[in-house]
């Protein structure tokens, strides 16, 4: 037998919209020792579901686990472990207004974004990326002195 | 019909066929109380604890395989139910308890006797639900029997607020239900059955193992089919015995921590193992990585998430045991039953040099001679529950069940107290029946207040209690692994049991001699009263054989052949 490690998975849960949906989802994980690494979660437009994207480390058996345990909620309504994805994450920063904003300005289009706010103090970009090439914007973004940072966590969706 | 919430919730109970509700009222619940003394569509029995209320519908629910119902308030009422939802769920009973929540208004306030018993329940129901307006209150009742019975079975809490049960408005009892999330799949897959059967075919060594789901299928009749039709011997887990009868000579007895000694050795000799309805828990596995080392493994359950777990499976079934059977057992019509001879006659050489026995003696009462005699006494007719302990296990092990649903025990959690309110649960359903509630001297304190109640609605228990005067399981891991350093197992101090039984309305023996055993057992039958039977028993008896936590199954601690009583062995 292959032996297995633990990888990054993305899964995607649709669950019927009602109330504490989200905390069974959730309990579910820390009651079994799972581990969240982010997590987002809006309502499925012209429909009552919502769609909750979970970025997860685990084994293939963990991973086994995790999806049929998610199955058995009651109002999880579908489970997908993605393997041909498509995945997006936002993050937002916020740097002091001294320093290079040019820089700064020409560092967030690379990854997709843009200074989307410029006040007395600060200034706020954006970027909408893959999640490793967010991981690549933070780091080379360590250099004009950020003071704040905000990630969106992971959407996926199949191709 | 224009009616209130409390009168829904009766009217529910009465549409779900539910005769007996076990439960305690209070402030959040007193309007459903109210209704309930005002209708007789159903019997309420009042306990005096909430945990009591629980463990006896789940002991309704495990004796009738219907639906068990409990009611509680809100706050402590609560939180006294969740050792109850937690004994159910682990052993997936079909139960719904109902409990009284704070006005909608005031919760999330830290209101008065309120908690959130939605979050507290998460982990210990397979669902549950908080009712935040009366419109959805029939669907909510009638979603919650149907989840607690459909499926994997298990125990759904309904939690209302108060002003939700004095609203009045329509009621309309759905007939069906429709979630379009829940689908649980019955039908055993036709390829993955047909693989199945072609292993069976093939193997030499193949092993029955059949486990509780076998009894909540009420698949009984079909496994006995199978075993009869080819011959394969069987064991069975806690949660099995009685399923496959007594007397069955392919029944090689329970395996597992307390298992005999040809049970575990099958296990891990065979080369094919049949597993319908039991989940490989670690009290059955030992060490996983000696567990059926040389089988392949076909597991039929109908919870997806069961199934390769803990072990790697060659043949996944996802389904109900009865309809699984149903397509299997016919394709097994080739099979020689002849092809497993050689094989069990190899169990029937480890069954005789090892066989499930002990050393009695005429000085003291041996507490497997009490299991014996109470086989030999009551036997077939009896409904045996239990607490938990060594008790529990010499039950198991020595008892003669003989068929499903007659061996009541909390096996997942393992619930000390358990025994005698599902005791009171069980003969409510079965008032002709003889049940016993086999206890020691630690278990039955944690609810013995229910002798009031037993006595007050004439529920006529027999509570048999081993008593070693210890925490004898704890005392006996002491024994073998903490160099026996009893380190509070004593229980030298003891209540007067007699006394204590007829204070609260019942009878009680106390028990020094077999003859007096027999003699109780016939005037505890003929009373037709709660009772205490409080036994003396050998103070420093193991439940042998015993694997060792974490040890694999083939290393068994064996009983001594020939001994001497007392605590030297
Ligand atoms: C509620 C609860 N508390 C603690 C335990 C741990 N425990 C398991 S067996 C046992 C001893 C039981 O003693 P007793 O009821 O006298 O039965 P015996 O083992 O002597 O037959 C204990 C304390 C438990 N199972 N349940």
């Amino acid at each position: 037998m292959a032996k297995s490690t633990d990888e990054r998975r993305v899964i995607s849960v649709v669950v019927m919209n009602e109330s504490s949906v989200l905390a069974r989802v959730t309990a579910l994980f820390a009651g079994r020792g799972y581990n969240i690494e982010s997590l987002t979660v809006a309502p499925i437009p012209e429909s009552d579901m919502s769609h909750i994207t979970i970025e997860t480390k685990g084994n293939a058996k963990v991973m086994e686990q995790i999806t049929k345990q998610l199955h058995k909620l009651i109002p999880v309504y579908k489970v997908i472990e993605h393997e041909e994805m498509v995945e997006k994450e936002m993050v937002l920063i916020k740097f002091p207004i001294a320093e290079n904003l040019s820089d700064i300005a020409a560092l967030a289009a690379a990854y997709n974004g843009g200074i989307v706010n410029v006040g007395k103090e600060m200034v706020v970009a954006q970027v909408a990326d893959e999640p490793k090439r967010v991981k690549h914007f933070i780091e080379a973004a360590q250099r004009y002195n950020p003071c704040e940072i905000v990630r969106g966590g992971v959407v996926a969706i199949e191709r | 019909m224009q009616m209130s919430g409390a009168q829904m919730v009766c009217e529910a109970i009465i549409a779900e066929g539910i005769k007996t509700v076990f439960g305690y009222p209070g402030g959040a619940i007193m309007h459903v109380y109210d209704e309930i003394y005002k209708q007789d569509g159903f019997e309420h029995i009042l306990t005096r604890h909430e945990q009591a209320a629980v463990h006896a519908a789940d002991g309704y629910a495990r004796a009738t395989g219907e639906v068990g119902v409990a009611m509680v308030t809100s706050g402590p009422g609560f939180t006294n139910a969740v050792t109850g939802l937690a004994t159910a769920y682990m052993d997936s009973i079909p139960m719904v308890v109902i409990s009284g929540q704070v006005p909608l208004s005031l919760i999330g306030t830290d209101g008065f006797q309120e908690i959130d018993a939605v979050g507290i329940s998460r982990p210990c129901t397979k669902h549950n639900f908080l009712v935040r307006s009366l419109e959805e209150l029939p669907r909510i009742l009638k979603e919650a029997f149907y989840l607690a019975r459909s499926g994997r079975p298990g125990p759904i809490l309904v939690d209302i607020p108060k002003d939700i049960t004095v609203e009045v408005g329509e009621f309309d009892y759905p007939e069906s239900v429709n979630i379009p999330s829940y689908k649980p799949t019955y039908k055993g897959n036709a390829r993955q059955i047909e693989k199945a059967v072609d292993a069976i075919k093939k193997a030499k060594k193949p092993l029955l193992y059949i486990g509780g789901g076998v009894v909540l299928s009420n698949a009984y009749e079909l496994v006995r089919q199978l075993a009869e039709k080819t011959q394969i011997p069987v064991v069975e887990t806690l949660m099995a015995r009685g399923v496959m009868g007594a007397k069955n000579p392919l029944l090689l007895g329970m395996l597992g921590m307390h298992g005999n000694y040809a049970s575990n050795m099958a296990m891990s000799e065979t080369d094919l193992v049949i597993s319908l309805g039991a989940r490989f828990d670690d009290r059955v596995t030992g060490k996983l990585s000696e567990f059926a080392k040389y089988a392949d493994i076909i597991h039929v359950d109908i919870d997806p998430a069961n199934i390769a777990k803990l072990v790697d499976v060659d043949y996944p079934i996802v389904g109900d045991v009865t309809q699984v059977l149903e397509k299997m057992i016919p394709l097994l019509d080739g099979v020689n039953p002849d092809r497993y001879q050689a094989w069990r006659e190899i169990l029937k050489r480890y069954d005789e040099l090892h066989p499930q026995a002990y050393v009695d003696s005429d000085e003291v009462i041996k507490p497997q001679w009490v299991i014996e005699r109470l086989g030999e006494l009551v036997g077939e007719d009896a409904i045996i529950t239990s607490d938990v302990g060594q008790h529990q296990m010499w039950a198991a092990q020595h008892y003669p069940f003989d068929r499903p649903r007659q061996w009541i025990n909390s096996g997942g959690l393992g619930t000390m107290g358990f025994g005698f309110p599902a005791a009171i649960g069980a003969k409510k359903a079965y008032p002709e029946k003889t049940v016993i509630n086999i206890t020691g001297d630690g278990s039955i304190l944690m609810n013995m207040q229910e002798l009031v109640t037993a006595a007050e609605y004439k529920i006529p228990v027999i509570n048999v209690i081993l008593n070693n005067h210890f925490l004898g399981m704890v005392r006996q891991w002491q024994t073998f692994f903490y160099e026996k350093r009893y380190s509070e197992t004593d229980l030298t101090f003891q209540p007067n049991w007699k006394a204590l039984a007829e204070a609260c309305g019942g009878i009680g023996y106390d028990v020094t001699t077999k003859e007096e055993f027999d003699a109780a057992l016939e005037d505890a039958i003929k009373q037709d009263k709660v009772c205490f039977m409080n036994v003396a028993v050998n103070r420093f008896e193991n439940v042998l054989p015993m694997v060792p936590a974490g040890g694999a199954l083939f290393n068994m601690m064996l009983p001594p052949k020939i001994e001497k009583d007392g605590e030297e062995k």
